[in-house]
């Protein structure tokens, strides 16, 4: 049980900027290492964890988690994963609020913020890619872009529709 | 006081309910609820959070939700003690979802999630992810985070440049969103 929630505890660590960049991390200390799942089961496991809502860094370690010892192994895997990165975030909050308004500090920021936009809108040119946008389905999110940005819809509503409009259509009008 | 941290708890439980396509859509939410809805935020401090969510350990929804819990607490006029509290409640709401739905999967639907239905209802996810994407980048091209031309032209002018820099170098040149938040922050000090 220590052992896996110390395995994920490096996980969560050493992983910068985003999920998917943990894949090759898991690879190696789960599949090479310690043999907990083969390359195979991991390859599913990325699959579902991919399509379903919430972190995806969480999301398997509550797969492999479970698959080892049950509940206890996934809260163990969970534990492990998210803990890093919340001592240290939180490290940052009660030192950088203090900082924020100090002269030099701005000025970064300042520099950084266009650099953060460009680092939000670069992926949606690969996510296209990769959700298989094509010209009968580009509507969907340009709608989406839409009625978040200009009317204001909360997200959470356009994927709940998304999510029913494509039940809905593929079982029964495309069919 | 309580009812702040259970608001929180709600709207990050939400987050993570409906979280799909991972930290960058989860961004899109957070901005939605937490800056335009309940004002916790302010556009300013929300970008910051991604910055520093970008370039520290740990997957980016985790990191939003410590830190928006610890900031809209302490905004809202609260101690420090009470501040770590709020990011200890949405860290946890955040995922509480996925801990759910994660265990009646590997128990029961592992073997259907190549079931027609559900590829269906991915079918018109996918695409709307994107969007919800495109959109979290929409609407952080404003005022507070490029300057704007009419109070200061230069400001404006550089933003723009690092902006299209950033965008280069991470979509065309694969560079490390890091070395990306370094390089422009060190513009922004000797530059603005």
């Amino acid at each position: 049980m220590f052992e896996m929630f110390f395995t994920f505890m490096r996980i969560g660590l050493f992983t910068i900027g985003g999920g998917y960049a943990m894949i090759p991390l898991i690879e190696e200390q789960v599949v090479r290492r310690k043999a907990w799942v083969s390359a195979e089961e991991l390859i599913d496991l990325i699959a579902v964890a991919q399509s379903c809502p919430g972190i995806f860094a969480v999301n398997i370690s509550i797969f492999i988690g479970y698959r080892r010892r049950g509940t206890l192994g996934a809260l163990a895997c969970t534990l492990g994963a998210v803990l890093p990165s919340f001592i240290i975030i939180l490290a940052i909050a009660l030192v950088f609020r203090q900082f924020r308004d100090n002269e030099i500090v701005e000025r970064i920021f300042r520099g950084i913020r266009p650099a953060v936009v460009a680092l939000i809108a670069a992926p949606v040119f690969r996510m296209a890619k990769s959700a298989k946008v094509n010209r009968y389905n580009v509507w969907i999110p340009v709608v989406a872009a839409i009625a978040i940005w200009l009317l204001g819809v909360s997200p959470i509503y356009v994927i709940m529709l998304a999510g029913i409009g494509g039940y809905v259509y593929g079982q029964y009008i495309k069919e | 006081m309580v009812l702040l941290l259970l608001r929180l708890f709600w709207t990050f439980f939400l987050i993570g309910l409906f979280g799909f396509g991972g930290g960058y859509a989860m961004i899109s939410m957070i901005q939605s609820e937490i800056v335009n809805r309940y004002h916790w935020l302010s556009t300013g401090e929300f970008t910051d959070i991604v910055a520093i969510s970008q370039s520290t350990p740990g997957p980016i929804g985790i990191n939003s939700a410590t830190y928006v819990g610890y900031c809209s607490v302490v905004n809202a006029g609260y101690s420090h003690a009470w501040g770590v509290a709020g990011s200890a409640v949405a860290t946890f709401a955040v995922v509480l979802p996925s801990f759910i739905l994660m265990l009646i999967i590997s128990r029961f639907l592992l073997r259907y999630y190549k079931h027609p239905a559900v590829e269906h209802t991915f079918s018109g996810l996918r695409p709307a992810v994107v969007g919800l994407l495109a959109a979290a980048a929409l609407l952080l091209m404003n005022e507070e985070n490029f300057g704007s031309w009419s109070q200061s032209p230069w400001q404006f002018s550089v933003s723009i440049l690092l902006f299209a820099f950033a965008f280069i170098s991470q979509h065309v040149y694969k560079m490390s969103p890091i070395r990306i938040i370094v390089l422009c922050g060190l513009a922004g000090l000797v530059l603005m």
